[in-house]
C-alpha cells in the first residue's frame, strides 16, 4: 500500500474528524496559555504535584476533571441519538433532579430545621446514591414508555422532564439551595482524602467515575448483542422487528441508560460545589451531550454510532470552554462561540458540500492545467437515509477538457 | 387496543400539564381585590444564590393575609423574556402593586408603561432600572455603588493598618453581567484600581452569581499561573467556589484577603473562621419594607423615587454579634 493510501485511510477513519477537532481546540489552548506573562508553550502540558492535598494538577488534567460530566452523559446521549433518531433533551433537568433527591433522602426529615443543610447523614450515603440512580431510571423508563409504546418523538417526550424535572427539583429541594456538610460528600465531585487529608488516588474522582461509565458502556456494548441491536433499530425500527429484535424493549434500554448516566452526572455535579443548586445545576447541558455526539462524528439521524467519538466530542467542547476562559469570554457568551463551532463542524460534515468542494477542487486543478483527481463514487444509501457501508470504490473522472486536448 | 392508547395519552397529557403547573408562580390567584387584603405580584430574579431564596422568604414570610396581603410569585429562573412575561401575566390578572425585581436593568419601558396603562403602581426591588422615573412608583434596595465603595475601603484601610507594601494583585470574580449588583461593585473596583498605581485587577471574570460557575473560573485563573493576593467576589457563592478551588490547588486562602458581599450566615462563620476578610453587607430582607412603602402609598404619601437599606460590612471585629442576625443558609 503507498504512502498517499494510508494517508487517505487515515483521513477517512470515522475517528479522524473528532480527532482533528480536538487537536485543534488545544492547538489553540495552547498557544493562549502560552502567551500569558511568564508561561511557554509547556505551560499548557505542564503537570504538577500539590503536596498539601497530594493530588496532580495541570490544564489537562482540569479539562478532563470538568469535562467527566459532560463525556458521562454523552455516552447515554449516543445510545439515545443512535437508537431513536432523536434525543434526550431532559438530561440537564434529570441530573438536578436525582442530586435533589438523593440530598433530600440523605437529610430527610432534618433539611428545613437545619436551615436547609444536612449536617450528617440521615440515611447512609450509598442509600442517597442509589435513589439517585433510581430516579434516572425512572425518569429513562418514563421516556421509554413515551417513545417505544406512545411513539411520540424523543425531542417532544424528553421535552416535559426538560421542564418539569427541574420544577420537581425545586419543589424537593423547597426552592432553596440545600448544603451538605458531610465533608466526604465532596469526594465523588472532587478529590477523595484520606486521614492525612491527601488524595490516594492522585487525580480528582470524576475523571475515574468518567472512564469506569465509558468502560462499562463499551464492554456491554462489545460483549452482548446490545450495541449491534440499537444500531439496527436506530438503521429501521420495523425490520429489527420482523427480524425479530424487540425495539420496544431496546429503546426502554437506551433511555434508561441515558438517565443513568445523567443521574451519575448529577451526583458529580451536586458533589463538587457540596450542595443541590436546582436553578444552575445541568443548565443548558442537554445541549452541549448533543453536541459532543455530533461532534463525534456520530449522525444525528441515528444508525451507527461510535462511543469514544462522542467522548473525544465531550472533552473537545470542555477543551473550548477552558480556552474561552482563559480569554476572558464570560460564561454567557460561550453559546455564542459554540454556535459557531457547531455551525463549521455541520457545514464540514454536510453530504451536500463535498461533492461541491470536490467540483470546486476539479475546476481549480483545470485552471492551473493539473490532472484530474480521483474521486469517490457518491455512498450508496440505504432505507431511512442511512448511509450503509460499502468498500469505498474508485474512478477516473472525465472532464471534458481533460486530456483531450 | 386503540382505547388503550388513548387512555395511556390523556394520562401522560394529563401529567404534563401537572407538572407544568409545578413551576411556581403560574398557579397564579384570581388576583384583583377582595376586602381589605392587598394583592401584590412579585416577580423575582430566580433562585441563583442563598441571597436571593433569603429575599423570596421574606416576601413569602411577610405577604400573609395576617398583614393584610396577598402574594402571587413569579420565578423568572434568570430568563429577562420569561420575566417580562411574569409581569404582563400580573398585569393581566389585575393585581394591585407588582414588585419588581429585574433579572436586567434595560429593555423594560414597553412593559412598564403596560402596568401603568393598567393603573398598577410597580415597585422595583433590589435591582435597578434603567428607564424614565415616571415609569414607577420607587425602588427599594442596596446601595450596590455604595456596597462597592465600602468594601474597597475597608481594603484601603486593611492595608494600612496591616502596613502591606506588596502591590495588591486583585482577582475579580464578578456577578451575572448587567445586573445592578454586578455594575454597581465592579464600578466601585474599577474607579479605585484607576486611582491607585499599586493595584492592578490580574484577572476579571463573571462567575455568574454561582458557586459552581465561581470554583471553575478561580481554577482557570489559577491555572494561568497568575500571581494575586486579593480575590474580590462579587457574593458570597462566588467566595466560597473560589475558596474550593484553592484550596484545591493547595493554596493557603487564609494569606490572600478575600472580600465578598452579600453576608450568608455560613459567610459570617467563615469570617469567623479566618476563611473570608470581610463581607459588605446586602440585606434580603427587603418584605417587611416593601411592604411598608406599600402601607404608606395606600395612604397616600408621595414616596421618595430610591430608598436605600441600610448596610454595613462585616469583618473579624464584629462577626461574632452579626452570625446570629444573618440571613440564609
Amino acid at each position: 500500500m503507498s504512502e498517499t493510501n494510508i494517508l487517505k485511510r487515515i483521513v477517512r477513519h470515522r475517528m479522524f474528524f473528532p480527532l482533528l477537532c480536538l487537536v485543534l481546540v488545544l492547538l489553540i489552548n495552547v498557544i493562549v496559555t502560552a502567551t500569558q506573562a511568564g508561561a511557554s508553550p509547556a505551560t499548557f502540558f505542564q503537570i504538577t504535584f500539590i503536596k498539601e492535598t497530594g493530588t496532580l494538577a495541570g490544564p489537562l488534567i482540569t479539562i478532563l476533571n470538568r469535562s467527566s460530566e459532560l463525556v458521562i452523559l454523552a455516552v447515554g446521549m449516543t445510545l439515545v441519538v443512535s437508537c431513536t433518531k432523536g434525543a434526550d433533551i431532559s438530561v440537564g433537568s434529570v441530573m438536578v433532579l436525582s442530586g435533589a433527591v438523593s440530598i433530600w433522602l440523605l437529610g430527610f426529615g432534618t433539611l428545613k430545621a437545619n436551615n436547609y443543610q444536612v449536617e450528617s447523614y440521615v440515611v447512609p450515603y450509598v442509600v442517597g446514591l442509589l435513589a439517585a440512580l433510581i430516579v434516572g431510571a425512572a425518569c429513562g423508563l418514563w421516556h421509554g414508555f413515551l417513545v417505544a409504546k406512545l411513539k411520540i418523538q424523543p425531542m417532544i417526550a424528553t421535552l416535559i422532564l426538560l421542564i418539569g424535572g427541574r420544577g420537581i427539583a425545586k419543589i424537593v429541594a423547597d426552592g432553596q439551595i440545600n448544603k451538605v456538610r458531610v465533608p466526604s460528600y465532596r469526594w465523588l465531585g472532587n478529590t477523595i482524602e484520606n486521614s492525612q487529608g491527601l488524595n490516594p488516588l492522585l487525580l480528582p474522582t470524576p475523571i475515574f467515575v468518567a472512564i469506569g461509565v465509558v468502560v462499562v458502556a463499551a464492554l456491554l456494548l462489545r460483549f452482548t448483542a446490545l450495541g449491534m441491536n440499537i444500531q439496527s433499530v436506530g438503521i429501521n425500527d420495523r425490520s429489527s422487528r420482523i427480524l425479530g429484535l424487540n425495539s420496544v424493549r431496546i429503546i426502554f434500554t437506551v433511555f434508561v441508560i441515558c438517565g443513568m448516566c445523567a443521574a451519575i452526572a448529577g451526583m458529580i455535579a451536586t458533589s463538587r460545589i457540596a450542595s443541590v443548586d436546582t436553578q444552575n445545576i445541568g443548565k443548558m447541558i442537554e445541549l452541549d451531550a448533543i453536541l459532543a455526539v455530533a461532534l463525534g462524528g456520530n449522525s444525528l439521524a441515528g444508525g451507527k454510532f461510535s462511543l469514544g467519538g462522542s467522548v473525544i466530542g465531550a472533552i473537545t467542547i470542555q477543551t473550548l470552554t477552558t480556552v474561552l476562559y482563559s480569554l476572558s469570554v464570560s460564561p454567557d457568551q460561550l453559546p455564542f462561540f459554540k454556535a459557531v463551532v457547531v455551525i463549521i463542524i455541520v457545514i464540514v460534515q454536510s453530504p451536500q458540500l463535498r461533492p461541491l468542494a470536490e467540483k470546486a477542487l476539479g475546476g481549480l486543478r483545470r485552471l492551473f492545467g493539473l490532472p484530474p483527481r480521483r474521486v469517490k463514487k457518491p455512498p450508496i444509501a440505504g432505507d431511512d437515509g442511512q448511509v450503509l457501508d460499502v468498500e469505498p470504490e474508485y474512478e477516473e473522472t472525465n472532464f471534458s477538457s481533460g486530456g483531450e486536448r | 387496543m386503540n382505547i388503550k392508547k388513548i387512555i395511556l395519552g390523556v394520562a401522560s397529557v394529563a401529567l404534563f400539564l401537572g407538572l407544568s403547573a409545578c413551576n411556581p408562580g403560574e398557579g397564579g390567584g384570581d388576583g384583583g381585590t377582595t376586602g381589605d387584603v392587598i394583592t401584590v405580584g412579585f416577580a423575582q430574579v430566580g433562585a441563583e444564590s442563598g441571597w436571593r431564596t433569603a429575599n423570596t422568604q421574606s416576601f413569602k414570610d411577610y405577604f400573609v393575609e395576617e398583614n393584610g396581603f396577598k402574594l402571587v410569585f413569579a420565578d423568572a429562573n434568570q430568563d429577562a423574556d420569561k420575566q417580562k412575561q411574569d409581569v404582563r401575566d400580573f398585569i393581566a390578572q389585575g393585581v394591585d402593586y407588582i414588585v419588581l425585581a429585574p433579572v436586567t436593568d434595560s429593555g423594560w419601558e414597553p412593559v412598564l408603561q403596560e402596568a401603568k396603562d393598567a393603573g398598577i403602581p410597580l415597585i422595583v426591588a433590589d435591582r435597578q432600572l434603567m428607564v424614565a422615573d415616571d415609569l414607577y412608583l420607587t425602588y427599594l434596595g442596596g446601595n450596590m455603588r455604595g456596597e462597592g465603595d465600602t468594601a474597597v475601603q475597608w481594603l484601603v484601610d486593611h492595608i494600612a493598618a496591616e502596613g502591606i507594601t506588596d502591590p495588591i494583585n486583585i482577582v475579580h470574580l464578578q456577578g451575572t453581567i448587567g445586573s445592578t449588583a454586578q455594575k454597581g461593585r465592579t464600578e466601585a473596583l474599577d474607579e479605585a484600581v484607576k486611582d491607585k498605581a499599586d493595584w492592578t485587577i490580574v484577572a476579571q471574570q463573571t462567575g455568574e452569581f454561582t458557586q459552581a460557575k465561581g470554583q471553575e473560573v478561580m481554577e482557570s485563573i489559577i491555572q494561568q499561573g497568575l500571581a494575586f493576593n486579593v480575590i474580590y467576589a462579587e457574593n458570597d457563592d462566588m467566595a466560597y467556589g473560589a475558596i474550593d478551588a484553592l484550596k484545591a490547588a493547595g493554596i493557603n486562602h487564609q494569606e490572600l484577603i478575600i472580600i465578598s458581599f452579600d453576608g450568608n450566615k455560613s459567610a459570617v462563620q467563615m469570617v469567623i473562621d479566618g476563611d473570608i476578610d470581610v463581607i459588605a453587607e446586602c440585606t434580603p430582607l427587603l418584605g417587611p419594607q416593601i411592604a411598608d412603602l406599600i402601607r404608606r402609598a395606600e395612604a397616600g404619601e408621595t414616596l421618595d423615587k430610591v430608598t436605600y437599606s441600610i448596610e454595613g460590612f462585616i469583618d473579624s471585629t464584629n462577626a461574632a454579634e452579626k452570625l446570629p442576625i444573618a440571613f440564609g443558609s
